[in-house]
């Protein structure tokens, strides 16, 4: 389902807000390891004391695809990039904007935000250039 | 602990039959099946069934009875859903049932219907196996996951576009005598390279078509094969699963597939063979990357190397561990509840010889099979090996 309007996801809606508001977060656990909420536990260790902790204000492009043939809810955004973007202990997929589709690269530093898809106008993970 | 045998195994033509019921799929499948295995309907003690995206589909959930129903059994079923690894793990718990001695008869199968969605359609449902909050919503498809994926192995290993279209054309090679096949057609590097692109670097034909399909197995104990006398001469000797966490960017490895490799190690001492032994593999390339991930889990290729092993020759028909005689998922066709299954009924007849491309592998009697949920969340592997009938 996407975020249709009587749909409230929590956890994952505050946290779009958030980043939208320039204070995004990740969960950090006393091991060093960062996710991404709603969570209870981390996924990589199993401990149970996590707590939000603030995303680095930028991040490097791991790995990235330009995708040509879309879900239904994509298909007016087609081309777009979609990448892996990690933020020191956590990493995070959306899509790249504000640059050509072909010059997103690997390594690339760039900086979160929500924006709204073409196609549906739902909330959108995006990454523009740093 | 019992032994577990293939006593019998059905497949309808994979392809584009939009207009067939998934009903109607299975009925054929598993009724193909009792008749190879030529046991009666009413020692069958259960089915076991994978099926991923019958509700978006057919609209219809609860499966289970439905297919049991259609082809004729009058016992309990129950429906297994791990994404594009739905039928092999049904499988593995048959695998499971039969060596505890709670059952010495089982259908095991799966079936999808596909085509009646439309490529947008059948995209958005594949999508469900994804993480929805963190992937699906960032416009994440599943040849998107499996780019992503495939990018990061070109940079942390090498390999090309051109290694990758080796692997479709093997694949479409090896799917020409197959009348099952989807695609009964040759292919060249240069029609793989210049495709339409889906999603960068993996173009229309680095991946499989979407797919309408049944396929069925009839399991059944040692004990039951030696009483009633069945010419049941493959065994699945090892079973394994592996599982990761569900979204690409938590894991370690954006360019490897962990859960297949302790499904592997799993199937391997489990059937106290190692990869060395394996002669036949069936492996899930739902991508051209995906055969080449799964190639360095099971431990048939080092890391780093499965991107070469197609235009090395390697892992063609005429190599020394042909993979995917089949076709695969790319040319066989991948209806994805049944692909699990369909591995098993392919490598049985490889096995005992009744494969159009036995010929490949005359003297072969171990064989593995690897299937493979969402990215790779979920991965069993099977190894079958030919015994005594």
């Amino acid at each position: 389902m996407s975020d249709d309007e009587e749909v409230v996801d929590a956890g994952y809606d505050e946290w779009l807000d958030a980043v939208r508001d320039g204070e995004g977060y990740f969960l950090s656990c006393e091991n060093g390891h960062g996710s991404l909420p709603p969570r209870r536990v981390c996924p990589h260790c199993g401990s149970l004391e996590i707590e939000e902790t603030p995303l680095p204000a930028s991040g490097e492009v791991e790995t990235f695809t330009v995708t040509h043939v879309a879900t239904p809810n994509f298909t007016a955004d087609t081309p777009y990039a979609v990448a892996i973007v990690r933020f020191d202990d956590v990493a995070v997929t959306g899509q790249v904007r504000g640059v050509d589709v072909e010059d997103v690269e690997v390594g690339m530093t760039v900086e979160i935000d929500v924006d709204a898809t073409e196609t549906t106008g739902d909330d959108l993970v995006v990454f523009h250039a740093a | 602990m019992s032994g577990v045998r293939v006593a019998g195994v059905g497949l309808t033509a994979f392809g584009a039959s939009p207009e067939r019921t998934g009903r109607d799929l299975f009925a054929e499948a598993g009724c193909d099946a009792l008749a190879d295995a030529d046991v009666d309907r009413d020692d069958v003690e259960a089915l076991l069934y994978g099926n991923f995206m019958g509700e978006l589909a057919e609209h219809q959930g609860h499966q289970g009875p439905l297919m049991a129903e259609a082809v004729g059994l009058d016992a309990p079923a129950t429906r297994f859903e791990a994404a594009c690894a739905s039928s092999g793990v049904a499988v593995r718990e048959g695998v499971k049932r039969v060596r505890n001695g709670e059952s010495d008869v089982l259908l095991v199968g799966g079936t999808e219907r596909m085509t009646n969605l439309g490529t947008a359609g059948a995209t958005e449902a594949l999508a469900i196996a994804a993480d929805d909050l963190w992937e699906v919503r960032a416009g994440m498809t599943f040849p998107g996951a499996y780019a992503l994926m495939a990018q990061a192995y070109f940079a942390e290993y090498g390999g090309s576009r051109e290694d990758l279209a080796e692997i479709a054309v093997k694949n479409h090679d090896n799917a020409l005598n197959n009348e099952k096949a989807q695609y009964q057609r040759a292919i060249d590097v240069d029609t793989v390279l210049d495709a339409p692109m889906v999603s960068e670097p993996l173009g229309l034909y680095d991946s499989c078509p979407i797919s309408d399909g049944a396929a069925a197995v009839v399991l059944v104990s040692d004990e039951f094969a030696a009483e009633h006398d069945l010419d049941a001469s493959v065994a699945i000797t090892g079973t394994g699963q592996g599982g990761d966490l569900m979204a690409l960017h938590d894991r370690e490895y954006l360019a490897r597939s962990p859960a297949a490799d302790e499904a592997a190690e799993e199937a391997y001492a489990d059937a106290g063979v190692t990869p060395g032994d394996v002669e036949v593999a069936e492996v899930h390339d739902c991508f051209t990357i995906a055969e080449v991930l799964a190639l360095e889990s099971l431990g048939l290729c080092e890391v780093g190397e499965g991107v070469r092993a197609a235009a090395e020759g390697v892992t063609t028909r005429d190599g020394e561990m042909p993979v995917n005689l089949s076709g695969g998922l790319k040319a066989k066709g991948h209806p994805v509840g049944a692909t699990g299954a369909s591995q098993i009924c392919e490598l049985t007849m490889l096995l005992r010889g009744d494969h159009p491309n036995s010929d490949a592998v005359p003297d072969a009697e171990c064989g593995l099979a690897h299937n493979a949920g969402g990215t790779v969340a979920s991965a069993v592997v099977h190894i079958l090996e030919e015994v005594e009938a």
